[in-house]
């Protein structure tokens, strides 16, 4: 093992010779751009052309009738598949460059310290923006809180992170429009700063497990890399291969099963069931929903097509909610740190406010 | 030198284990490579994320798979 005092100078090392790169650096970012503009201008004229296109495809080239059930289903499926790929890739590039602005230290080291209601806020917007993947809510977690994160705060991250992500706002709005992804952000985002707003007034930092609050942790453990810009767009063509790479046979399925509905399924189908006049489906959803481990990718496509059944919006919303936010893993990943009194008391705080935005939609729309 | 890959076991850090192994095997650095997975002494490193790498105590990337290229620099800084 070398000895501490070899190492800063080894630090130093790369730097200096990084230094001579800078010119070569901007000409990389200058070449990054030169690929990526032309695929924009080719990714505009594709998406524009995509529902004349599904219309060609359905009854020129495979010959179906206008009216049939199966034309409908096929329609649905050439349109609704690439434009929901597309807006895929362009948003997870976009949102990973965002991304590598923040890190989850910085987030940290913003959350640190502040007061309780503007820490929420802050916490559940920054839960949007800083990468965040399940598997590592528990360091996480820890490093919130034994950083002097109030455990309040430390919730309202840790609710919106997960349930704001840039796959389900893309499949929103490309199958429901603007309004309802904008619906979904501002509500989702109002329940994590309320929902952690509750946690912290509840005191329950006894609830914690033992050893979580004797750790010292050792904030800040790495110095802050500098990227380039040719970095940050390295890191968006990485999230693409990431994301998109993981998602996109979900986004099939997903829009097959709902190209399927929309087909076969009679018009006012789902009414009866999750509609507006049977109160109980708000609850209901939630209850099914939670338990549920499924990426948004799969499970929106299949409930836009229930909604045009006749499927209450806000019964749908909570029932994306539900599966989105709140995970059983997710649930067995924080037993490791909270006391299962906790763990209930944020799935119930969580769950009861997806039930209310679930009423809500249901008798505003 | 020491190297620890702290990560429970997600794909991630399964592949940051293996690539990290990778590049000792090539590179023939006087390595070796430990994988933490216990949440409780991954924790006590002070990372906030993982697949994270450590040589000699150091934290040298955190919350991402390195590239092949990095984990080199970091073995010839640490010689």
């Amino acid at each position: 093992m070398k000895t501490c005092d070899s190492q800063p100078c080894c630090t130093v090392i790369p730097d200096t010779g990084g230094r001579p790169d800078v010119p070569d650096e901007k000409f990389k970012t200058l070449r990054y751009l030169m690929y990526i503009a032309p695929m924009l201008v080719l990714w505009w004229l594709v998406y524009g052309q995509l529902e004349n296109f599904s219309r060609v495809f359905t009854y020129g080239i495979l010959h179906l009738q206008t009216g049939r059930r199966l034309s409908g289903a096929v329609e649905f499926f050439v349109f609704e598949a690439p434009k929901v790929l597309m807006l895929l890739l362009l948003v997870v590039f976009g949102v990973g460059i965002v991304r590598s602005f923040f890190t989850p230290e910085k987030t940290r080291a913003i959350l640190a310290g502040k007061r309780e209601s503007i820490g929420n806020v802050l916490a559940a917007l920054l839960g949007i923006v800083t990468p965040f993947c399940s598997c590592s809510a528990v360091p996480l977690f820890i490093g919130f809180v034994s950083t002097g994160v109030p455990l309040g705060v430390t919730f309202s991250f840790l609710i919106s992170a997960p349930m704001i992500n840039e796959v389900a706002v893309v499949l929103l709005y490309g199958l429901f429009g603007w309004k309802v992804a904008a619906i979904y952000i501002s509500t989702g985002l109002v329940i994590a700063m309320i929902a952690g707003w509750i946690i912290g007034k509840l005191r329950m930092e006894g609830y914690l497990e033992d050893w979580v609050l004797q750790i010292k942790s050792g904030a800040g453990g790495m110095a802050e890399e500098q990227l380039t810009w040719a970095d940050r767009i390295q890191y968006g063509i990485d999230a693409i291969r990431d994301i998109v790479g993981k998602v996109w046979p979900y986004v099939l399925a997903g829009i097959a099963i709902g190209a399927g509905i929309h087909g076969y399924v009679p018009e006012g189908f789902m009414a009866s069931i999750m509609g507006k006049g049977a109160w109980w489906s708000v609850p209901l959803a939630v209850l099914i929903g939670v338990p549920m481990y499924s990426n948004a990718a799969g499970i929106i496509p299949i409930v836009q097509a229930l909604i045009e059944k006749g499927a209450a919006l806000g019964t749908v919303l909570a029932f994306m909610m539900s599966v989105i936010g709140l995970s059983f893993p997710e649930a067995v990943i924080l037993r490791k740190v909270l006391k299962p009194r906790l763990i209930a008391v944020f799935f119930g705080v969580v769950a009861f406010g997806i039930i209310i935005v679930g009423y809500l939609f249901n008798i505003l729309m | 030198m020491d190297i620890k890959v702290l990560g429970p076991g997600c794909p991630k850090c399964q592949q940051t284990e293996k690539l990290v192994k990778e590049v000792v095997a090539e590179t023939g650095a006087p390595a070796t490579v430990e994988k933490v997975t216990d949440m409780m002494a991954i924790a006590g490193y002070g990372v906030f994320g993982t697949p994270a790498v450590m040589i000699d105590g150091e934290v040298k990337c955190v919350g991402k798979v390195p590239k092949k290229d990095d984990i080199k620099k970091w073995l010839a800084a640490a010689k």
